[in-house]
Order: C-alpha cells, then sequence, then structure tokens
C-alpha cells in the first residue's frame, strides 16, 4: 500500500529523501494504472494468452479441425509424437537449424560488419574497406525480399540442369560439371540447401544490425590501438568484439528463435512432405502438414507445444550462454 | 495492493517479453480462435413433386462455393446456375469463387453454419474422407435415385459411367459427387514419334527397345514429375493390375497385409525402376517438380510423361506450334496378362459436396442433377475441357488433340477401366506416405522389396490406426 514498498527493504530505515505523496495520488494509482493497462492487457490475453491456452487444450484432445466438438484424449497425441519416427527426423534438422544457422549468420554478420566498418587502415585512419557502400546497399537486398520469394527463387537456382537450374550452370560454367546434382530432390544435399539460403537471407540484417553498433565505438579507441600496433584480429577480438556483444546477444537469441521456425523456406523450397526421403522435415512443417493436410488439429497442437516448450528453453539457455560482463563506455 | 516489488526491474522485465515474444514466432498462432462451439442452422425443404422430385424449397437461397482453379468458375455462372434459375425463378443464387476452400470454409464446418453446395478442390481441399467421418456430408443417395434431368424413366445413376457413383461412396452411401472423368496413361508428342517413324508401344519389351532407339537420337525416353513421385506410381499400380487383375487394386485399397507385396506389384515396380538403371531417366529429374519436369517434356528434352488428362490444358501455356499431345495407355507387362492392352485407369475426380448441416440442401441436391444433365455437362466439358461422367455428353464436342486422343483410348477400353481409391479415403497415405517411397524408388536409392516394405509400412500405419475411419470396397 504504501510507497515504502517500492524502494528496496535495506532502503526502509533511512529517511525518506522525498516528501511522501499526498494521499490524493496514492488513492487513485490503482485506477490509474488499470486505466491504461486494462484494454492492452485485456487485447492481449484474448488474442494471444487464450490461443496458448486453447492449444493446450486441444492438444489433448482428438480435434479434427471440422467440428464444433471434441474428445478428451489425454497425452495419448504426445504418445504417438513420440513414436512417430518423422517427429524425430523434424527435431534433428530443427536443432541443426538452431546451432549451425546463428553460429554461421552471426559470425559472417560480424565479419562483413566489420569489413565495411572498420576494415581498412587508411591515411585517415579507420574506416570501411573500399566500395564499403556498395556492399552496405547489397548485402541488404535479401531483406526486402519476401521469404516466399526467396524460396521460390532459390529453388530454380538449385534445380536440375536439364530445368535450367541456375547454380549446377555456374559449377559448368567454372569446369565443374562433375559436381553438379539434382540438388533439391537428394537427401543428402536438399536440407542443407535450406541451410545456406537461410543463411543468406538473414545475414543482411545483422551486417545492419552490427554495423549501426559498431559505428557508435568512438574513433579514437582504434586510433589508439593502431599506435599500439594492434593487428586487425586482435583489433576486432579486444575492442570491437566487447564494444557490440550486447547487440551479438541480441542477434544471438532472435537467431536461434527465426531458426527454430525455418517454415517458409522448407515448405516452398522441399514441399510439404519435407523433401527427398522426407528427410528436410522441420517441426512448423510437421505441424503444418498435421493440421492443414490430414486435418488433425489435436496431433498438430500437440508439436505446437512441443515447439513452445522448447523455444522457451532455448531462448533461456542462448541467454544465459551469451552473459557476459558488459563494457560501459 | 500495488505492491511493486524491486525485482521487476526493466532488465527483468524486457527479458520476459522477450521471452514471450518467443511464443508467438512458431506456428502455433494459427489455431488461433478455431475452438468455438457451433450452433447449427436450420434447414428449409420444400416439397416434392414430379416436376420437384428432390423437394428443393423454390423459393430458397442457394449458397454455392466454387474452386476458383484450373477449372476456372465460368461453368458455374455460366452454365449451371442459369439452368437453375430457370426452373426457380423465385430462388436466388449468392455464387461465392474461391481459391482456397479449406480457408474460407473451415471455420463454416466449425461453426455449424457451411454453405449449400461446395467444390471441395484444389491445394486447400478438405480431406474428403475426414468430413464423412465427422458426419459433415450430405447423403447422396436421393440425388442419384432421382429422375434425371433429360428423362424421368431413367435415375441421374444410370446416365452415368461405371465406377462414376462408386467413386463417392464412403462405407454404405455416396457422399461426393465426381463431375470430371481423368484418364490416366502416358503422354507423348505425336508430331516428334510421326517424324521418326516410332510407334505408341503396347508391350513393356517394345518400351524397352523404344526407349533405347529415342535414347540414340538424343532425347531422353522417360520423365516423371520429380518430387512429386506419386505421379508414377500410377502406372505402377495400373501395369500391375493389367498384370494380374484388378482385384489386386482392391486388397490395396482395403488395406489387406501383403497387398503391395504382390508378384505382379513387384514385376510392375521392377520394370519402371529398370528404367532409371538403364539411363532412360531425364537427368535430374528426382530433383525437379511438376512444372520443370512437364516443362522440360513439353520442351522436347523427353518423350514419355505419365499424367493425368488434365495434363494439356495445364500445359497450355508452354506447348510449341507443332507439338501434338497424345495419349496411349500403359504397356503390357507380359503377354499372358489378365487384362487387354487397352485396358486403362480412368477416375472420377473433381468432388462437389453438400454439407449436412447446409440451410438448404436439397437445392444443392438439385444443383448436381443440373449437373449432371446432358446440357450441364456438355457446358463443363466445353468450358473446362474435360470429360465428364455422364454418358455421352462430350459426344460430337470438338475436343483438343490431346483429350480427343484420352476419349478414343478410353472408348477402346470399353469396360476395362481400373480404379482405386485409397488417396480420396486415406488422403496421407499416398502423399507424403507412398509418394515418398516411391521417389526413392525411382530415383534409384531403394530396391524394390525395400519399396515393398515401405508402402507395407504405410498401409499398416492406416490399419492400425483406430482413430482413421476405415472403408473398404
Amino acid at each position: 500500500m504504501s510507497v515504502t514498498d517500492v524502494t528496496p527493504r535495506s532502503d526502509a530505515r533511512s529517511t525518506p529523501r522525498r516528501p511522501r505523496p499526498g494521499p490524493a495520488l496514492q488513492h487513485g494509482k490503482a485506477g490509474f494504472v488499470l486505466a491504461f493497462l486494462a484494454v492492452p492487457v485485456a487485447v492481449y490475453g484474448l488474442f494471444v494468452l487464450s490461443p496458448y491456452v486453447q492449444a493446450i487444450y486441444i492438444s489433448l484432445t482428438d480435434w479434427s479441425g471440422l467440428t464444433a466438438s471434441q474428445t478428451f484424449i489425454g497425452f495419448d497425441n504426445y504418445v504417438r509424437l513420440f513414436d512417430d519416427d518423422q517427429f524425430w527426423v523434424a527435431l534433428k534438422n530443427n536443432v541443426i537449424l538452431m546451432l549451425v544457422v546463428p553460429v554461421v549468420t552471426l559470425a559472417l554478420g560480424l565479419f562483413f560488419a566489420s569489413m565495411i566498418n572498420v576494415g581498412r587502415r587508411g591515411r585517415s585512419g579507420i574506416e570501411g574497406v573500399r566500395g564499403s557502400k556498395v556492399y552496405r546497399i547489397v548485402y541488404f537486398f535479401p531483406l526486402v525480399l519476401s521469404m516466399a520469394v526467396i524460396g521460390v527463387l532459390f529453388k530454380y537456382v538449385f534445380a536440375p540442369t536439364e530445368a535450367g537450374g541456375i547454380f549446377n550452370g555456374l559449377l559448368g560454367l567454372v569446369g565443374l560439371d562433375g559436381l553438379a546434382q539434382p540438388w533439391l530432390g537428394d537427401p543428402r544435399f536438399a536440407f542443407w540447401c535450406v541451410v545456406v539460403v537461410m543463411i543468406w537471407a538473414f545475414v543482411g540484417f545483422y551486417v545492419v544490425l552490427f554495423s549501426a553498433a559498431m559505428q557508435s565505438i568512438p574513433k579514437d579507441i582504434y586510433e589508439a590501438a593502431l599506435l599500439d600496433g594492434s593487428s586487425r584480429f586482435t583489433t576486432f577480438r579486444h575492442v570491437t568484439l566487447p564494444l557490440v556483444w550486447d547487440t551479438v546477444q541480441v542477434g544471438w537469441v532472435y537467431m536461434a528463435i527465426q531458426a527454430m521456425d525455418g517454415f517458409a523456406l522448407v515448405h516452398i523450397m522441399l514441399g510439404i512432405s519435407g523433401g527427398p526421403s522426407r528427410a528436410g522435415d522441420v517441426l512448423g512443417v510437421a505441424l503444418y502438414r498435421s493440421a492443414f493436410n490430414s486435418y488433425r488439429f489435436g496431433y498438430a497442437s500437440a508439436i505446437g507445444v512441443v515447439l513452445l516448450v522448447l523455444t522457451l528453453i532455448i531462448s533461456v539457455l542462448f541467454m544465459r550462454a551469451a552473459r557476459r560482463e558488459r563494457v560501459e563506455l | 495492493m500495488t505492491k511493486i516489488s524491486s525485482e521487476w526491474s526493466r532488465r527483468n522485465f524486457l527479458r520476459g517479453a522477450l521471452a514471450t515474444g518467443t511464443l508467438v514466432l512458431p506456428g502455433s498462432s494459427v489455431l488461433i480462435g478455431c475452438a468455438t462451439s457451433g450452433g447449427g442452422q436450420e434447414q428449409t425443404e420444400g416439397e416434392a413433386t414430379e416436376d420437384n422430385p428432390l423437394g428443393v424449397p423454390t423459393d430458397a437461397t442457394l449458397e454455392v462455393y466454387i474452386f476458383n482453379g484450373g477449372f476456372g468458375d465460368a461453368y458455374a455462372t455460366d452454365v449451371h446456375q442459369p439452368m437453375y434459375k430457370e426452373k426457380y425463378p423465385n430462388a436466388k443464387i449468392d455464387h461465392n469463387a474461391e481459391v482456397d476452400i479449406a480457408g474460407a470454409l473451415q471455420s463454416r464446418f466449425v461453426a455449424g453454419n457451411p454453405p449449400d453446395f461446395v467444390n471441395d478442390s484444389g491445394d486447400g481441399q478438405i480431406p474428403l474422407g475426414q468430413l464423412v467421418s465427422d458426419k459433415q456430408l450430405y447423403d447422396l443417395t436421393d440425388m442419384y435415385d432421382a429422375p434425371s434431368w433429360d428423362d424421368p424413366s431413367v435415375k441421374v445413376r444410370d446416365t452415368l459411367v461405371p465406377g462414376a457413383v462408386e467413386s463417392g461412396v464412403f462405407g454404405d452411401a455416396p457422399y461426393v459427387m465426381h463431375m470430371a472423368l481423368t484418364v490416366y496413361g502416358l503422354w507423348y508428342n505425336k508430331t516428334l514419334f510421326d517424324e521418326n517413324g516410332w510407334t505408341a508401344p503396347t508391350t513393356w519389351d517394345e518400351m524397352t527397345a523404344l526407349c533405347g532407339e529415342i535414347k540414340k537420337a538424343g532425347i531422353a525416353p522417360w520423365t516423371y514429375q520429380g518430387v512429386h513421385a506419386r505421379y508414377m506410381n500410377w502406372p505402377l499400380l495400373t501395369m500391375a493390375a493389367k498384370l494380374g487383375g484388378p482385384e489386386i487394386l482392391t486388397a490395396i485399397d482395403n488395406l489387406e497385409p501383403g497387398a503391395w507385396g504382390h508378384e505382379a506389384v513387384r514385376e510392375s515396380a521392377n520394370a519402371l525402376a529398370s528404367l532409371k538403371k538403364n539411363g532412360y531417366i531425364l537427368q535430374g529429374t528426382e530433383g525437379m517438380d511438376h512444372i520443370q519436369a512437364q516443362g522440360a517434356w513439353s520442351e522436347g528434352k523427353a518423350a514419355f510423361l505419365p499424367c493425368g488428362s488434365w495434363l494439356e490444358s495445364e500445359q497450355a501455356d508452354v506447348t510449341p506450334e507443332n507439338f501434338e499431345i497424345a495419349f496411349m495407355p500403359e504397356p503390357l507387362l507380359s503377354q499372358d496378362s489378365a487384362m487387354p492392352a487397352e485396358t486403362l485407369r480412368a477416375q472420377a475426380g473433381e468432388p462437389y459436396i453438400v454439407p449436412a448441416q447446409a440451410k438448404n440442401p436439397r437445392g444443392g441436391l438439385e444443383y448436381m442433377r443440373v449437373m449432371l444433365s446432358q446440357e450441364g455437362a456438355r457446358g463443363f466439358t466445353e468450358k473446362v475441357s474435360s470429360l465428364t461422367v455422364v454418358k455421352g455428353a462430350a459426344d460430337g464436342i470438338e475436343l483438343p488433340p490431346g483429350l480427343t486422343s484420352a476419349q478414343q483410348g478410353l472408348q477402346a477400353a470399353g469396360d476395362d477401366v481400373l480404379t482405386w481409391m485409397y488417396p480420396t479415403w486415406y488422403k496421407d497415405m499416398e502423399n507424403p506416405g507412398i509418394n515418398s517411397h516411391t521417389g526413392e524408388l525411382m530415383a534409384g536409392r531403394i530396391s524394390v522389396d525395400e519399396w515393398v516394405a515401405g508402402c507395407e509400412a504405410e498401409a499398416k500405419k492406416v490399419r492400425e490406426d483406430d482413430s482413421i475411419t476405415k472403408y473398404t470396397r
């Protein structure tokens, strides 16, 4: 009730520096807060929280998605899920996406961003490499394309030679015809094609993100490093990286969550079955397939709930792993 | 009451928000707001008379949903709806053309207020088997037993080709009306064959010999729809049934153990798999989709392609000038086959349904009777270039060359027409199930034995799943 509750207990005994607010403000506080929060909380509850609760409930039923009623079947959907080989294929691929894509994307993003911003040691001190203005724009291109467009585009890039595949054509140009493959038709490569495309699609965003962070680093730090004879790598390792670490941390979590999804690319490039031998399946596609191909909404919701739990765990783990002392400027 | 703990720092709040944000990203949000309970709606019915055998409420609105895909919706608005309006001038037709049927209607089925007539087709098709087992479809028996539009002394069911009614039977009653008659087989460019003096082979030995010649001419003998390898499953099962008799297909539909391991099925699988081993399949086919593979075929890169008779209109935009699309039935695997060489698979397709909870189900039935009239079917064929299940309705209509040759094939086959039901009854048994095994087989990654084992496993999965309603024939 009293304002002292707001301040930490250790301060409670010391004399308040400010006079206590009058009873009028104190009295109206609850109503004031409520008035501002009621609508957004209600909207959030209705459109965000309630669907989760419903999805969890639906996952415990046999709902087909076409009827007004459903039977409660307990954890049968989960039992079926863990018995389903295809679920484990999809889960394995999600884990690959989650580990490989963020690491490669962030590494490339950091590399490109540092090259664009602090890669060159010119006459006027530290600056971007030659043509960095062009690169800055080029790296951004994939971001203006929607995932659907990117998926269709790369379906043609990785198409077999006889269907006009661009990648195979390039291999032919440099005399590597022997390496040409029906990339998306071979279970050994299909999923990795998606991984490559995903990295290509996301790296531009992180270049922009890290560039913004790097531009806020004072140039005199670099000049000092330069005077001390620090090599480019050492400068990156001990100056750039610690000073953009906060941004990397945000990007890391964000990227891991994006990589958990992968639905659009897999669906478009490999199809609803998950590609050749169904080896490129991911949980998002498995969920969609169960819901909108088989009309087993109960089962699909079970996959959704598993995906939710996994995503939560991943977020917590990644945030823990990336925690590091912050460098204050 | 308004105690705000000091733990609630900005940092913690942001972290919490970030974690909550992760909840929104995965696909689970598609389930929002689906679990509503429906109330149903009142059904109207008119009085059945000689002129109105189905008891259509003559002044009621009829809400129609047509899938706006390859067939468009002009056949409905220009042919069938004017006929219905002419007979019932006081009725109003609420016409809707829809690309995504499930997107538009799933929630209406749940809520219990579906439209009166639906063309449940396309990518957004709601699986028919699921609709039947959820008791969402109206029994069509009355419509098939009603007097036909053209001749009151003949029932509607007797004006249709054999198998047409059966194709929509689930369990004990017909719930789905299939309008289009699709002829399946192999397709080739007649101009190219004539130029080279090649003729359509009728036995597998001739096929293999011709493939050798075609390959020498610098053309790949075969291609198929790549990742959609189920297209290859169609000649596979057809050839197997021609060799061993149609009972093989019945056994497969009835999910009998060992049905996929039948000697004739193995032999057929073996024959098709040998195409890959002999290098008779266009390189990279396994990595293409149907657009790419069929495009390559239209460009003349491959000679034979398995498909249904929609192929001609599907390829219309990319077919070159002197390319005459022609149809041939699958060749016989052996001289002592159970069925003649002309045997082919013809399947009634393009499903139309009347929802069980429709407001005006009798009007929906009547609309079907209109479609199945001579005039209605003829108009359908003219508008969409597809044969129909109505006997004699396409006679005298000028059809494009591919469809003409398919129709000739159908006439030559007579009663030797094959059909199977398992993809209609158990949609995901064929795709992704069998589809992926046949893809492996055709890419040469698995043996025929492994393919049989894979298909048997798919059948077993359906057979042992209590939550799937089973049908037999």
